[in-house]
C-alpha cells in the first residue's frame, strides 16, 4: 500500500504510485496559490493553468476514475472559490478531466515526456473546451471555442507539465 | 453503487458529480428575464406534465359528465323547457303590458296638457265585422258624452269620427273607409283639399291642381273647414304624387296607426278647436323630415258650440 505495487489491466504492466500523505492536498494548494499569485507580478503567468496540470498529474499517477475525478471537482471547485466564476464552472471540466486521466492512466504507460506532453495538451484543448461549452449552454455568455493565445497556452502549459510531472515524480514513495 | 461492476461504478459516479455541480451551477446562474435557471428548468420540465396531467383529467371529466352523469340530465332538460316556455309567455305579457302602459301615457299626457278641452279617452274593443269597412267601436258612448259626428284622434293624428253613439259604446268611422273624409291642407304651401278614404291603408287627397306644386314627404293638416276636427290636427305625410286629369293623383300616408288602434282621444265637442302652436311654423315645415307628422300638441276651444247635423 505503502509502495508502488502492479496492476495488470489486459496483459499490460501499469504501476500504481502511492505519495506521501499530505503531498497531494500541499500539491493542490501550492497549484492553487500560484495561479492566484503568480499573475499578480507576471502578468504572462496567466495563461498557465497549475491546477489542471496537478489534476493530470495525479490523475495519471493514481490510476483510479473514482479518485481521479473526485479530486478533479475538488480542485475545479476550489479554483471556482477563488475566482468570479460560478461554483461548477472549474468543477465539472476538471471532474471529466480527472476521470478521463485516471482512466488513461490505468491503460497506457504515461512515462514518456513525450507521452505527458501529448496528453497534457489534449487535455488542456479538452478542458478549455468544456469550460466554453459550459459558458455557452449554462452561462450563455458566448466565447470563442479557438484563439490563438489558446494555442499558445496549450504549448506552454503542456511544456510546464513535462517538467512538473518530472519533478512531482520525486514526490512519489519509491 | 455497490450492485454495480467495478468499471462502470467509476462511470456513475463521475455523471452524479458532474450533475451535481450542474445543478449548482443553474442555483446560482440568474437569467435576467426567468429568474434563476434552476427555476427555469425545474417549471420547464414540471410544467408539461401538469399541462398534461390537467388536459386529461379535463377529459376524462368531460367524458363523465357528458357521457355517465346523466340520470337527472332528461329531467333537468324538461324542466328548463317548460319554464323557458312560461318564461316567454310572461316575457310577451310584460312586453304588451308595456307597450300598453306606454300609449296609456302618452294619451294621459296629451289629455293633462289640454285640459281646457272636454275630451275622454276610449278603448277600442272592436271591429266591423265587414271587410270593406274601416269601422271600430269603442268601450265608452252616450253615459260619457259622447255623440254623433265627434272627431276621434291619438296623439299622432287624425282617426276618424263618431257615427253612432250608445250607451256605453260607440262606433267610429276610421280615416281609411271609403266613405269617410276630412277637410285638409298641405301644411306647407297652405293648399286646401279634403282628405278621404280607398278602403286601403293609404289616403287620398283628390282635388289639387297640376298646376299646384307638390312634394313627396310634406305634411299633411286638417283644415278645419269640415267643423268636426280642429284645425292644424296631423293628417298624414305625402307619400306619392301623380298627375291625373283633372287632378293629381295624391296618396297620404296617415299620421295615426290606424290599423293598430287600441286606444283613442275621442273629442267631446263639436266646437271648432284651434291648435296650440309648438308646430313649427309653415316656412319651416317644409324642412321638416316627413317620417312623421308634428304630434298634435295643444287645442283651445275657441267658438261657443255649434252643432252640425
Amino acid at each position: 500500500m505503502n509502495d508502488t505495487f502492479d496492476l495488470r489491466i489486459s496483459e499490460s504492466h501499469i504501476e500504481v504510485h502511492k505519495f506521501h500523505g499530505g503531498t497531494i492536498l500541499l500539491c493542490v494548494i501550492l497549484a492553487l496559490v500560484l495561479q492566484a499569485f503568480l499573475p499578480v507580478y507576471i502578468n504572462k503567468a496567466s495563461i498557465l493553468d497549475l491546477p489542471l496540470l496537478v489534476t493530470i498529474y495525479f490523475g495519471l499517477s493514481r490510476r483510479n476514475p473514482s479518485t481521479g475525478l473526485l479530486l478533479g471537482t475538488f480542485i475545479g471547485l476550489l479554483q471556482d472559490s477563488l475566482s468570479k466564476t460560478p461554483l461548477g464552472l472549474f468543477g465539472i471540466a476538471k471532474t471529466v478531466i480527472g476521470y478521463l486521466a485516471s482512466s488513461i492512466g490505468a491503460r497506457l504507460d504515461t512515462e514518456h515526456p513525450l507521452a505527458r506532453f501529448a496528453l497534457t495538451a489534449a487535455f488542456f484543448a479538452l478542458h478549455q473546451g468544456i469550460v466554453v461549452l459550459v459558458q455557452k449552454l449554462l452561462l450563455a455568455q458566448p466565447q470563442p471555442w479557438f484563439t490563438m493565445r489558446l494555442l499558445i497556452a496549450c504549448v506552454a502549459n503542456s511544456i510546464l507539465g513535462v517538467f512538473l510531472y518530472h519533478f512531482l515524480d520525486r514526490l512519489r514513495k519509491s | 453503487m455497490a450492485g454495480l461492476p467495478s468499471r462502470h461504478r467509476s462511470l456513475f459516479l463521475l455523471a452524479g458529480v458532474v450533475l451535481l455541480q450542474v445543478l449548482m451551477l443553474a442555483v446560482q446562474i440568474k437569467r435576467d428575464s426567468q429568474g434563476r435557471l434552476i427555476r427555469v428548468w425545474t417549471v420547464s420540465a414540471v410544467s408539461p406534465v401538469e399541462r398534461s396531467g390537467a388536459w386529461g383529467i379535463g377529459k376524462v371529466r368531460d367524458v363523465w359528465r357528458h357521457y355517465f352523469a346523466l340520470s337527472d340530465t332528461a329531467r333537468q332538460n324538461e324542466d328548463l323547457i317548460r319554464e323557458n316556455g312560461q318564461l316567454k309567455l310572461e316575457i310577451m305579457q310584460l312586453q304588451s303590458k308595456s307597450a300598453e302602459a306606454d300609449r296609456l301615457a302618452s294619451l294621459l299626457n296629451f289629455k293633462q296638457k289640454q285640459a281646457k278641452v272636454p275630451m275622454v279617452l276610449a278603448r277600442v274593443i272592436g271591429s266591423s265585422a265587414d271587410a270593406n269597412s274601416a269601422v271600430v267601436y269603442l268601450d265608452q258612448g252616450l253615459h260619457e258624452g259622447i255623440r254623433k259626428n265627434m272627431g276621434v284622434i291619438t296623439p299622432e293624428g287624425v282617426v276618424g269620427k263618431v257615427i253612432e253613439s250608445y250607451g256605453d259604446t260607440s262606433q267610429v268611422l276610421l280615416l281609411t273607409d271609403r266613405d269617410s273624409g276630412v277637410g285638409a291642407m298641405i301644411a306647407n304651401s297652405r293648399i286646401q283639399s279634403p282628405v278621404g278614404g280607398l278602403g286601403e291603408p293609404l289616403l287620398s287627397m283628390k282635388y289639387v291642381g297640376n298646376d299646384d306644386d307638390v312634394k313627396v314627404g310634406e305634411r299633411v293638416v286638417t283644415s278645419g273647414m269640415d267643423r268636426i276636427f280642429p284645425k292644424d290636427l296631423p293628417v298624414g305625410i305625402i307619400s306619392q304624387v301623380k298627375p291625373g286629369s283633372p287632378f293629381k293623383q295624391i296618396r297620404v300616408r296617415p299620421s295615426a296607426n290606424i290599423e293598430r288602434l287600441e286606444e283613442v282621444i275621442v273629442l267631446l265637442t263639436t266646437d271648432p278647436l284651434t291648435i296650440k302652436q309648438d308646430v313649427p311654423p309653415p316656412g319651416n315645415a317644409a324642412v321638416t323630415p316627413p317620417s312623421s307628422a308634428q304630434p298634435i300638441s295643444g287645442l283651445t276651444n275657441t267658438k261657443p258650440a255649434e252643432k252640425h247635423p
